[in-house]
């Protein structure tokens, strides 16, 4: 079950033909694809683009019913090689990842799927993950699509032009036997928008019905000589029927007057952003009227020359709008208005940065650079002297007082305590070679537990200490999540691990989910699932794979636990690779799904315990070496109104969920005993409750009979 | 405070002529931002506007700093063309979901005097960086209200949090009364309500969080007076008569002290009693008495009696030291069971089981050992390593289990003895020490005796993090004979001491003492030339 319930939203995947679609741009592209017949999609879940595969998970009756195939793929890879269903068979077909990462491991099925072609409409939708909330490293897809030969679709980031561009590509893809590449950056994937839909279409074959008729075409296989075919076959055939299809059906996009001595080109995501800097500029309206030309490029790869001179026609200059590095559009663009001998100037990098986001502000002083420069004239009249930002800087600089808020461990989180453990034995025996992966557990590298330095790909972990792997004075660790074992992990890095007789220790972060990216299910989540096999142990797994030591933890809040079986795989003489599989559920999941069940049997009258964790502030000290082993969210800080304390003390506020790590810890390390965790118990039975009386009364006595020799000072006691 | 800026200042920001708003929600990941965001469109559309909403959801909601972005304008029939992010300087109303993340807000220039309606929530949510000091990390709220008051074009700020909390909802809600209160959107407040009811979850507590915020943001009235706590009135003590005369007679002797120590000394006198008994309050009294004529000899009345008040706090705090005692007396008080039910939100008849976290090593045991039995098994490693196997384990407690409760009831009761048990007089040795250093500096450099007394604040906790605590205070300790007799030397070792308050290791101290030993040594080698 996925973190978000898309239940509500898919029923608008059935609105027919007149009706208007109203939601997020992940769903308005699920919807487009069903009414251009899909017939199969797939996909690898991660930012921006997880909820599409949590919306297609959740649509999985409404798709069924068209006859559409919903397959949620091993990896990116995987999706990718799935798209080999439309080399052979007319049936169009779709899968989601996110860029660059998971073009990067879908790389090999594209590159063989682009080579070969296909016969029905292949569509890659990716989520580019670049710029302001992205989790990887920055890089472009476009490389990707050049490369290969995949068409490149970057439409404006509003739903109808996304939508359009998905019914596009299908076309396009089929015009030309060629994969599309449909573009989104993480914006344009949650954007709230509207358009007007269509009725959905079953595919014409589905891939039910093409299992009766198996076809084949030697031709199509990537095997020489066919090979060497397919690379003649992409100059001569598919890329002019893929330029004809653009310009014919008008992909790209001309907006504003046709004269003036100068225009903009840019990417199709980039519209909106220009469009805003041209307000700002009083060169537009908020309905997008532009006084400056624009050649909007929907499709960037591949770019129709003869447009692009066309738009060129007259101008003296034209300004190059391309995100990103390297500028392969610029570059392209440059070479050709050179051969074509043209005296129009073009300009890109000069004007705006050639890395990190084109931001408003990017933007609009970009924009205003090269007006400035090449047609003053246009420019209102604030905005013609050089070397003064049209908004003032922010008159109070609080960067320094202002903490950093990077994103962190969940409040309750199962993998604060694996962490928590990693620190203790750090503690006493001294610092270790780590290497991270990717998922929630990537957060150890920050503050408070700084564990792991480096992140090499998603399963990579453990592979990543190969160098290390032949051992020394002490043990290298790896970490690896649930989600990377079974993307890639399994084989790459424990199997290969046994295969080389690594003497390194993998700790593997088991959640139940892929916890990261939303919540998706995996072969090993524990939930029942109706449309998929769960349950399928890791410890089996890796077993299966030759390792000899194997332990497993179904409790990771046992932070002692943690900690000693850490200890123990450091220290055994065992040979080989020494795998610790530490689970509990993702808390943030755990919570939802476990947070209406009790409240319904503690309403029907069960007994239902409620566990909180609390901090006696009168025995804690305010040293908050607990918080520099948790760096949960709930576990705070409290000044108290006393004047001979200095330092605010350890608090625990509404939103602990009872995990428990911080009474472990405390417990663990030997921090203090001021934890304690109080479980309130509803609808006890009566012997309980009778008993609770009476050791109520029997303390309340005691506690009396105390209070009645002493002073009391009717404080708080502090 | 409720920055109205000023009455003139007309509710509805200055939107531009066709009626665009822009909107910004800075909130921290698992706040609900998405929520809020999602109920504003709702609102927006059901009022007849275009409107677009976008975010970065992933991993950077996973606890971190997060912007939903929103624009919205009357709808004419076309579809306009939004913007995906703010731009700086360009932001009609900013929503932040906590105080810092107003500060964030700022920073980024998204507020400005010209236009900007900020409203924040005053509470704060308190970021890992801050959290781990060892000392006191946290950001200073003030100055980022101080200048959002300053940076915006109205200011709304109150406890949204507090309001949600109370009203058993979500801080959504009342982030969305107090955009709805603050008139800065031009949608009617029955507007927001149909949302609100159209969401279908939680929806009553919602609409009471919302109305309440609404309030506090219309009329300036947060309710927030009535939450603060009372300013402290004379005590009600009570206790049995003959304690009760003891008590005032200590009482008298404090208000005889100078005006500017009685209330420390008062406070401390306080918590020396509550932690052992009247006598322990009595040498408590003495040394500040002496303390008092000391530093009146050192021209301390001056300075009203700086040294004193320093003092008064500082040896409350090391004579009330952590022991099994103290913590198995807090642990079973009877007003120690009340809060609990309190701060874990439980009813006066919910059944409540709690369990503590207690782990104590030899030294504890042998804590409680009278002097010379504990003196003689400290001296023996393998009794002591023995002791520790037998004891060193966490122990979980279930003080709502008679068993376990008379068990710490009858620690607590070892209060009576405490004074001659071996952990205090380890306690009274390091803290003589302490005292008599302070005195040697009073009479040469009154500054540096504060100092002295100020570094008391680096011993604290339990187990190994007391241990640390200890060897950084004594090792700041040791540096001021070799600052002693400088101009700077106070500022040295308020240096330190904050340096080993920042430092959990004790690295950074290192580090320092180093440099304090450098100049030290070039002194001396200058004195010889």
């Amino acid at each position: 079950m996925a973190e978000r319930s898309f239940a509500k939203e898919v029923q608008q995947l059935k609105i027919g033909q007149g009706e208007e679609f109203r939601g997020e741009g992940i769903l308005a592209i699920t919807k487009a694809l069903l009414e251009c017949g899909v017939g199969y999609v797939g996909g690898y879940q991660g930012a921006p683009i997880s909820h599409l595969m949590d919306v297609l998970a959740d649509a999985q009756h409404i798709i069924g019913e068209l006859g559409v195939r919903f397959e949620a793929n091993a990896s990116e890879a995987a999706a990718a090689a799935m798209l080999a269903a439309s080399v052979h068979y007319p049936i169009r077909g779709a899968v989601a990842f996110k860029g660059t990462v998971g073009v990067n491991v879908a790389s090999d099925a594209l590159a063989n799927l682009s080579s070969g072609g296909v016969s029905g409409g292949a569509l890659v939708i990716v989520g580019e993950d670049y710029g302001e909330g992205s989790s990887i490293m920055q890089e472009r897809s476009h490389a990707f699509a050049m490369k290969s030969q995949i068409w490149l679709l970057d439409p404006r980031p509003n739903l109808p032009s996304m939508v359009k561009a998905v019914r596009d590509g299908f076309e396009l893809s089929e015009a030309s036997n060629t994969p599309v590449m449909l573009e989104l950056r993480i914006r344009a994937c949650h954007v709230h928008g509207r358009f007007m839909a269509q009725d959905n279409r079953r595919p014409p074959l589905s891939v039910a019905d093409a299992l009766k008729n198996p076809r084949r075409q030697i031709d199509r296989i990537v095997l020489p000589p066919a090979a060497f075919a397919h690379e003649h076959e992409k100059i001569a055939k598919r890329l002019p029927a893929a330029i004809d299809f653009i310009r014919s059906h008008g992909l790209n996009e001309r907006f504003g007057p046709n004269e003036g001595k100068v225009g903009l080109v840019l990417q199709g995501g980039m519209y909106n952003t220009v469009l805003r800097a041209l307000q700002h500029l009083d060169l537009a309206d908020i309905y997008g009227d532009s006084q400056v030309p624009l050649y909007v490029l929907n499709v960037t790869y591949p770019l129709v020359d003869a447009e692009f001179l066309e738009f060129c026609e007259g101008r003296d200059a034209v300004l190059v709008i391309e995100e990103g590095q390297p500028n392969y559009i610029e570059q392209a663009f440059g070479s050709l208005l050179h051969r074509a001998g043209k005296s129009t100037r073009l300009l890109g990098k000069e004007y705006l940065p050639a890395a990190g986001e084109y931001t408003g502000a990017v933007m609009r002083d970009g924009i205003v650079a090269f007006l400035r420069d090449h047609s003053a004239g246009l420019l209102p009249a604030r905005h013609r002297v050089p070397n003064r930002s049209a908004v003032d800087a922010p008159t109070v600089d609080l960067s320094e007082i202002v903490p950093p808020r990077p994103p962190g461990f969940c409040t309750g989180c199962p993998e604060r305590p694996i962490f928590a453990a990693m620190k203790l034995v750090e503690k006493e025996k001294g610092p270790h070679q780590i290497a991270a992966d990717i998922g929630c557990h990537l957060f150890s590298v920050m503050p408070p537990f700084e564990i792991g330095g480096t992140t090499m790909g998603f399963g990579l972990g453990p592979a990543s200490n190969a160098a290390f792997d032949g051992g020394g004075q002490k043990r290298p660790i790896s970490i690896l999540g649930d989600g990377g074992f079974w993307h890639n992990g399994l084989t790459s890095s424990v199997g290969n691990a046994v295969f080389n007789r690594s003497d390194g220790v993998i700790m593997i972060v088991d959640n139940y989910y892929a916890a990261a990216t939303g919540g998706q299910d995996v072969p090993s989540s524990r939930a029942a699932n109706r449309s998929k096999s769960t349950n399928n142990s890791i410890a089996d797994a890796v077993r299966g794979v030759g390792v000899k030591w194997i332990r497993q933890i179904d409790r990771t809040y046992d932070v002692g636990k943690v900690r000693d079986t850490l200890k123990e795989a450091l220290d055994t003489d065992v040979e080989g690779p020494k795998v610790i599989i530490a689970s509990s559920e993702c808390m943030l999941n755990r919570q939802r799904r476990e947070k209406p069940l009790k409240a319904k049997a503690a309403k029907e009258g069960k007994r239902v315990v409620n566990p909180k964790y609390g901090v006696d502030e009168d025995v804690c000290t305010g040293d908050h070496a607990c918080m520099r082993l948790s760096g949960c969210p709930s576990l705070s800080l409290k000044k108290l109104d006393d004047p001979l304390r200095d330092d605010p003390v350890a608090s625990i506020d509404q939103s602990c969920v009872g995990c428990g790590n911080c009474g472990e810890v405390a417990d663990a390390a030997i921090l203090c005993p001021s934890f304690y965790r109080a479980d309130m118990v509803e609808n006890p039975s009566r012997l309980e409750a009778a008993l609770a009386r009476a050791s109520r009364r029997l303390i309340g006595f005691l506690q009396a009979r105390r209070a009645a020799r002493r002073l009391d000072f009717g404080r708080r006691p502090a | 405070m409720n920055g109205q800026a000023s009455p003139s200042a007309s509710r509805q920001p200055p939107h531009g002529g066709d009626g665009l708003v822009k909107l910004a929600i800075l909130a921290v990941g698992g706040q609900g931002g998405g929520v809020l965001s999602d109920w504003i469109v709702d609102v927006a559309e059901r009022s007849g506007y275009r409107v677009q909403a976008t975010s970065v959801p992933g991993v950077a909601q996973r606890t971190g700093a997060t912007i939903y972005y929103i624009e919205m304008m009357p709808d004419r029939g076309r579809e306009p063309v939004f913007a995906l992010m703010p731009t700086p300087g360009d932001v009609d109303i900013v929503v932040a979901a906590e105080l810092m993340e107003a500060g964030r807000a700022i920073t980024r220039g998204f507020v400005t005097p010209e236009r900007t309606t900020l409203i924040a929530s005053r509470h704060r949510m308190f970021a890992v960086a801050e959290k781990i000091v060892p000392g006191d990390g946290r950001a200073k709220g003030e100055t980022v209200a101080a200048a959002a008051a300053e940076t915006a074009r109205r200011f709304i700020c109150f406890d949204m949090e507090r309001i949600a909390a109370r009203n058993g909802s979500h801080i959504s809600a009342s982030l969305l009364g107090g955009l709805a209160g603050s008139g800065a959107l031009p949608f009617p407040r029955e507007c927001y309500e149909e949302t609100i009811r159209q969401s279908g979850r939680g929806v009553g507590p919602s609409l009471k969080a919302f109305k309440a915020a609404f309030d506090a943001a219309m009329t300036g009235e947060t309710g927030e007076s009535g939450l603060t706590p009372p300013a402290p009135e004379a005590q009600a003590v009570s206790g049995p008569e003959r304690l009760l005369r003891e008590w005032r007679a200590a009482q008298a002797r404090v208000s005889a002290l100078p005006p500017q120590i009685r209330d420390m000394a008062g406070r401390g006198l306080e918590k020396v009693v509550d932690y052992q008994d009247l006598a322990y309050g009595e040498d408590y009294l003495r040394a500040i008495e002496n303390a008092v004529a000391d530093d009146r000899a050192a021209g301390g009345e001056d300075r009203g009696f700086a040294f004193t008040q320093a003092l008064a706090k500082h040896l409350a705090n090391a004579l009330c030291y952590d022991d099994v005692i103290r913590v198995a007396d807090l642990k079973t008080r009877g007003a120690r069971f009340r809060r609990v039910r309190e701060d874990v939100g439980a009813g006066p008849d919910t059944l409540l089981k709690i369990t503590e976290f207690m782990h104590p090593r030899a030294e504890e045991i042998c804590g409680m050992m009278p002097v010379r039995l504990g003196r003689f098994v400290e001296s023996r490693p393998r009794l002591f390593s023995w002791i520790d196997r037998v004891f060193n384990r966490g122990r979980r407690i279930r003080t709502d289990r008679p068993p376990s409760f008379a068990m710490l009831y009858m620690l607590a009761g070892l209060r009576r003895f405490r004074r001659r048990l071996w952990r205090h007089a380890q306690e009274a040795k390091h803290r003589n020490a302490w005292l008599a250093e302070a005195s040697r500096c009073l009479l040469k450099d009154y500054d540096l005796a504060i100092e002295v007394i100020e570094c008391r604040r680096l011993v604290k906790g339990y187990g190994d993090t007391h241990s640390r605590g200890l060897s950084k205070f004594d090792r700041v300790l040791k540096c001021v004979h070799i600052v002693s007799g400088r101009q700077d030397a106070a500022i040295w070792i308020r240096r330190l001491r904050e340096v080993a308050l920042r430092d959990e290791t004790g690295t950074e101290l290192d580090g320092a003492m180093a440099t304090v030993r450098s100049f030290a040594l070039e002194a001396t080698e200058q004195n010889r030339h």
